[in-house]
């Protein structure tokens, strides 16, 4: 394997708490070295002066629709926006077809990602059969062959006594629980978030209880269990309010959120584009701020895009008949630092720490870190490039993003896997 | 609002001049008693095709004889047996129209928003005849002009609209029209079918859930249609319902003498109001439906002359 020398760069590692001025060695796919005077005659470099150096970014929420939904993404094609989002790991939900509730599909998926995928890719294995709620799935087996979590998402464990024995199980293998929590009695129908804009634009209304109540019961049955157990695209004020509630109480808690639901609010719903329709809904501004508010104050342990393809045809529809679901892969660095850091309300390394070491303890990789030895994964990003986010030039397979034409300030330069430049900005595009 | 490039998609986005000079026109096209509308010229040559993805009496037979005393031609669609139900998208439907090269479409359709999505996506203009549980903005254009036939301004008008909230186009429609001319608004229905952001709707907003409240004073009471059609679980049995939320005589007593009741049909006497009620002095229902012709005939010629 070659070997890569990263100059000048600003490298930030939260593993370590370090923050400096350094140059990163890579040799044969791990960090060999990190410091000055790494100089040395016939290797590779990559100038990053001027730019950030971090560990490789996670995003432990994505849909890569193979096998079975290939017209709106692939392995390789979402693996490819996540290259170009700055992602060199990430994790697959269950929902494909068929669903990953076997250790054939989760082979299936790690083997066809060995071949195709750019970045790594690390499926999550459905809980139940189907993910219809009723049955588990052979979690122990998805375990063997690969899965790093267990997830009905796009669906909830609607049955309690059906969850707790998943939590149970899940303790035995050592496996996080994640579920997309949604009272589907309360959110029957709904195609928005329940509220004034909801109620003004003649929309059914996903009511916040309807993510509230769920989140309420999970952590009292992972209390009951001991299991680890992880809240998906968290989006309400008082979920997060819930969490760190159970948090401070010593259960093994972790949450999410996503780009968008803290970057924008059910305001943009005005003119019915459904590409601003997803599950959960986009909420008030006052979740908005209690989601950046759980950022700031260590609540939130990881920012995951939830991205979500679906081709145009699916989204051209009138609103109510558009399926849940926008691309996040490609804009999520751009939100983060918009909203976050460049507003002065978190820091650099905290920053880093959602997209690396949050998701990584949370799934217990042995990536996120810029550690000697470590896998050499890594992301090159910077701070004030002006950019707008051309949904026509994405790598993925669909054009479902709210953001196109979006301006932003920052984003990703390169992203290196095992030690190999897999995306820099000043390629071309697109092929 | 530029009514002229998009057509007319709602209520919300119409300014009040915009508003006046709609009822304005509509009046001059009022027939005197015992005549006809008047046949004009002055839509000749242009085509409009009425594409009714749900079922309409009125307001597709209105929009049709609108059209066709200002001369235009007029297609009318029903979405049963049209190229719809052989699964084709909305988007292909109205782009194989417009290749037809039709002035305007007159759109009824059961999703919120689908005149809001075609029209960022089409050319033409776009008049909404209903959407879903959205806006009904021709219906609150006659609605205010069957009231200014009976009183001189809109402002200050005690104004109950009673029902179904929830599920009402017609109720939203006229929430907005009603309150850029402030009048005093009161919604009333039962708790499921009226949420409380309602009053957030628009300035002059209030809330009730008893009828003898909403109705105390009242210039006009608007009955709105019980939509079983849109409701996913019924708010109480329909004899509660009648109980309740239904308009009969000694109701009027309450009410300012002169009140007048309006509903934009079709009526279910004994379901929202008593039949004595809508066969009344005081029930200006056929008003209504007359109106809806002047007040379209100002829309179709506002957008397409």
């Amino acid at each position: 394997m070659s070997s890569l020398l990263i100059t000048g760069g600003r490298v930030i590692d939260p593993a370590s708490g370090g923050d400096a001025r350094a140059d990163v060695l890579i040799r044969d796919g791990r960090i060999e070295a990190i410091g000055t005077g790494l100089d040395e005659e016939e290797i590779a470099r990559f100038d990053a002066t001027g730019a950030i150096v971090a560990p490789g970014f996670i995003d432990m929420h994505v849909h890569l629709r193979e096998p079975g939904i290939e017209h709106a993404e692939t392995i390789e094609t979402g693996a490819r926006a996540g290259a170009a989002g700055g992602f060199t790991t990430i994790c697959c939900m269950p929902n494909t077809l068929p669903v990953n509730d076997s250790a054939t599909v989760t082979s299936y998926i790690v083997q066809r990602a060995r071949e195709v995928a750019c970045i790594n890719v690390r499926p999550i294995g459905a809980i139940t059969k189907g993910s219809l709620g009723d049955e588990l799935a052979a979690i122990g087996s998805m375990r063997e062959a690969g899965i790093v979590a267990i997830s009905d998402d796009g669906r909830p464990v609607m049955n309690a006594r059906v969850m707790r024995r998943a939590m149970e199980l899940a303790v035995a293998f050592d496996i996080p629980v994640i579920d997309h929590c949604e009272d589907l009695n309360l959110s029957a129908g709904g195609d928005m978030h329940e509220g004034r804009q909801s109620v003004r634009l003649g929309l059914r209304g996903i009511p916040s209880a309807s993510e509230d109540v769920m989140v309420a019961r999970d952590l009292l049955l992972a209390e009951l269990t001991g299991a680890r157990y992880h809240v998906a695209h968290l989006s309400t004020q008082r979920s997060i309010a819930m969490v760190e509630f159970a948090k401070s109480r010593g259960l093994k808690i972790s949450c999410e959120v996503t780009p968008h639901h803290f970057a924008i609010t059910d305001h943009e719903l005005e003119t019915y584009d459904s590409n601003f329709k997803m599950k959960p809904p986009l909420r008030c501004q006052h979740d908005a701020d209690a989601l950046i508010e759980g950022i700031v104050s260590g609540v939130v342990d990881a920012i995951a895009t939830d991205h979500a393809p679906h081709p145009g045809s699916d989204k051209m529809q009138e609103f109510e008949r558009c399926p849940f679901g926008i691309t996040g892969l490609e804009t999520a660095l751009g939100l983060s630092l918009d909203i976050l850091v460049h507003t002065g309300r978190i820091d650099l390394t905290r920053l880093v720490e959602l997209f690396t070491t949050g998701p990584a303890n949370i799934l217990k990789l042995d990536r996120g870190t810029l550690a000697v030895g470590a896998p050499a994964d890594v992301t090159i990003f910077d701070l004030n490039r002006e950019w707008t986010y051309d949904v026509q030039q994405s790598f993925s397979k669909s054009r479902n993003s709210p953001f196109n034409g979006r301006r932003f300030r920052g984003g990703p330069l390169a992203t290196i896997v095992g030690g190999e430049i897999v995306w820099t900005s000043f390629q071309e595009t697109r092929e | 609002m530029a009514a002229k490039r998009t057509g007319l998609l709602d209520i919300e986005s119409l300014d009040r001049t915009e508003i006046e000079a709609i009822l304005e026109r509509a009046h001059f096209f009022q027939p005197a008693d015992n005549e006809s509308y008047r046949r004009l010229e002055s839509l000749r040559g242009k085509t409009i095709v009425n594409l009714f993805f749900e079922a309409s009496t009125r307001t597709r037979v209105s929009f049709e004889i609108a059209a066709k005393r200002l001369g235009a031609d007029t297609v009318s669609i029903a979405a049963q047996g049209s190229s719809v139900s052989k699964g084709e998208s909305l988007v292909d439907t109205l782009n194989t129209l417009v290749a037809m090269r039709p002035n305007a479409i007159v759109m009824r359709h059961a999703a919120s928003g689908a005149p809001h999505f075609l029209a960022r996506h089409l050319q033409i203009p776009i008049i909404n005849a209903g959407d879903g549980t959205h806006e009904h903005p021709t219906q609150a254009l006659l609605d205010a002009r069957t009231i200014l036939d009976q009183r001189p301004t809109l402002e200050g008008l005690r104004v109950a609209i009673i029902g179904d909230i929830a599920h009402s186009r017609v109720a939203r429609s006229n929430v907005h029209l009603l309150s850029k001319f402030g009048a005093d608004i009161v919604l009333c229905g039962p708790p499921s079918l009226l949420p409380r952001e309602l009053e957030q709707l628009a300035p002059g907003v209030h809330l009730a859930w008893e009828m003898t409240e909403a109705i105390r004073d009242a210039d006009v009471i608007m009955m709105l249609r019980v939509q079983l059609e849109r409701q996913h679980e019924a708010p109480m049995s329909a004899g509660e319902y009648f109980h309740f939320y239904g308009l009969r005589l000694e109701h009027l007593t309450l009410a300012k003498p002169n009140v007048i009741v309006m509903h934009p049909g079709p009526i279910n006497r004994g379901r929202e109001l008593s039949s004595e009620v809508a066969d009344s002095q005081r029930s200006v229902i056929l008003n209504q439906v007359g109106n809806g012709i002047a007040v379209r005939m100002a829309v179709l010629e506002r957008i397409l002359q």
